[in-house]
């Protein structure tokens, strides 16, 4: 799914968030990414999600090389992921609903479908019966649910979670990331930015560690072993 | 598994046909941006005042210019020549020729005025009626105004004119276009200013509804962030903006209209009375159908190519980051 061979990434200034980066994320794995406040999480997520391309090394997306793909194509890719942010994102001048259904709409599902995937994908949240609401009466651990069924509705085959938890309670929190379970549950492939190392002991999925942009620790299979 | 683009989505049930789904899209973009013009009244309400006032000034004169050029173009028809007879010419001849001129077939119908009666009407009106009385003989001329068929074109005036010219009794045969040309004339030049000053106002809207567009684009940064990380193209974004422009244009269009529509109401009395004054039975010359249709559509036009600019120059360089 993700694989990424030494990649770095340098900002203009000289600032170099990733260094000889190497992972991989198989199709349906689940893992963790942690370290510090700028050890590079966010920037290894920004490459994935096509909003900065990598200085070095070759970073692939169901092996698509995500360094040159053409600026055309960058909205299909995206729609292959489902984006969750630490601020949810949600846009405050239209219900739940519509927020949900933006992906769908913006592929252009027909009208029926929409509401059917909508539903559903609320109804996996919890929030079916909010639907008609509009975000701002929701709670911060709401928001962040109406930003998770945004991100799942159009069955994306990978979900990229930035600190999804970062302005939650310990009880909220442990909701939200199990919802990420489930969905890595039904074959989803998911990579989690968190420093909530004590939610992620509990959870017992892969982890890795980025420190000052060096990944310094791996639970993932080496690049190896499937180039073998 | 496989990198799922639009072309290999196409059998996937639920989703709408390609051409439909934009077809779907660019109806709910119509709809969304008529519904954003909506809840937002009052500025909407502002930028369509400043479009409508701005076009109607280019509309009204247009339509002032329309109604001097339909007046003058009746005035026209009322050419007429004037005939100063030699002074030796006797009233006796001078009535007979009248007649005889007023036979011909070019000629509608002549007017005899005597030297005498011409003096008389002189001293009335030109208030020199002291001064006249020390004259010795009187130095006007039998007068016979002859006003050619209503039908006749400039050039059978023009062959009148000289076949009158060239009668012995004839000193000088004069025809009243000058004023009409010098009219024209001014006209003309009253209608390239319209057309500068239209150009001038079409540009000034183009930059009201760009402005007002890069503003919305602005307010909604955040908005266009999250839908191009969701996987929106820009065509997609791009849409509501292009059709909030239309409807500022459609209806600045309309508004100027009903501007000018309800100006010319208000000046039609004295409109109606200059009209008597130059007993021309005009009535006021308003928008036709047609001049409707194309301040509409040209406003129209004009409120999508504003948003147009303002979108190619500023939507393309809002990138997440």
């Amino acid at each position: 799914m993700i694989e990424f061979k030494n990649v770095s990434k340098r900002f203009e200034g000289g600032f170099e968030a990733l260094r000889n980066v190497n992972m991989q994320l198989g199709e349906g794995e689940m893992a963790f990414l942690t370290g510090h406040s700028g050890a590079g999480k966010s920037t290894l997520l920004k490459i994935i999600s096509l909003i900065e391309k990598p200085t070095r090394g070759q970073a692939l997306l169901n092996r698509i090389n995500l360094k040159t793909v053409s600026k055309y194509r960058v909205p299909y890719i995206r729609r292959n992921i489902g984006i969750i942010f630490q601020d949810h994102q949600l846009l405050f001048d239209r219900s739940v609903f519509d927020n949900v259904a933006l992906p769908l709409t913006i592929q252009g599902y027909r009208h029926q479908e929409i509401a059917k995937r909508t539903r559903a994908a609320l109804d996996k949240v919890g929030l079916l019966q909010k639907e008609k609401a509009m975000p701002i009466t929701l709670s911060g651990g709401e928001q962040q649910r109406v930003g998770i069924a945004r991100a799942v509705v159009h069955k994306p085959m990978l979900l990229l979670a930035d600190e999804p938890t970062g302005n939650l309670d310990p009880v909220l929190s442990r909701e939200i990331m199990q919802i990420f379970v489930d969905f890595h549950q039904v074959g989803v492939s998911v990579l989690v930015a968190s420093h909530d190392l004590s939610l992620i002991d509990e959870l017992q999925k892969p982890v890795l560690t980025l420190n000052g942009g060096q990944m310094t620790h791996n639970d993932l299979q080496p690049i190896a072993a499937y180039e073998s | 598994m496989v990198m799922a683009t639009s072309k290999k989505r196409r059998g996937i049930p639920g989703k709408a046909n390609k051409l439909v789904a934009y077809f779907l899209h660019h109806l709910q973009s119509l709809v969304f941006s008529l519904g954003k013009i909506y809840k937002a009244p009052t500025t909407t309400i502002m930028t369509v005042a400043v479009i409508g006032i701005t076009l109607s000034l280019p509309s009204g004169f247009y339509l002032f210019l329309k109604n001097i050029e339909a007046m003058s173009g009746d005035l026209s028809s009322s050419t007429q020549i004037t005939l100063y007879l030699d002074l030796k010419t006797s009233e006796k001849s001078a009535r007979k020729l009248s007649k005889a001129l007023a036979s011909q077939e070019t000629v509608q119908k002549t007017e005899f005025i005597s030297r005498d009666s011409a003096l008389q009407a002189f001293r009335q009106s030109s208030g020199f009626g002291k001064s006249i009385d020390t004259l010795s003989s009187n130095p006007l001329p039998h007068t016979i105004i002859v006003i050619p068929k209503s039908d006749s074109d400039r050039f059978e005036i023009k062959n009148l004119l000289n076949s009158l010219q060239s009668l012995p009794e004839v000193k000088i045969a004069k025809l009243d276009t000058e004023w009409l040309e010098r009219l024209f004339t001014i006209l003309e030049i009253a209608k390239r200013a319209v057309g500068i000053i239209t150009l001038l106002f079409a540009f000034a809207v183009l930059l009201i509804i760009g402005n007002t567009i890069r503003l919305d684009i602005q307010n909604r940064y955040q908005e266009i962030i999250v839908t191009k990380l969701i996987g929106a193209t820009n065509a997609f974004i791009r849409r509501p903006f292009l059709y909030g422009g239309l409807w500022y244009g459609l209806f600045g269009g309309i508004i100027s209209w009903l501007i000018v529509e309800l100006g010319y109401l208000a000046i039609s009395g004295p409109l109606g009375r200059l009209n008597m004054l130059y007993q021309a039975e005009l009535d006021i010359v308003t928008f036709s159908f047609q001049d409707f249709i194309i301040l509409i559509s040209s406003s129209t036009l004009l409120g999508l190519t504003g948003s147009w600019i303002a979108v190619a120059k500023h939507l393309n360089q809002i990138e997440p980051t």
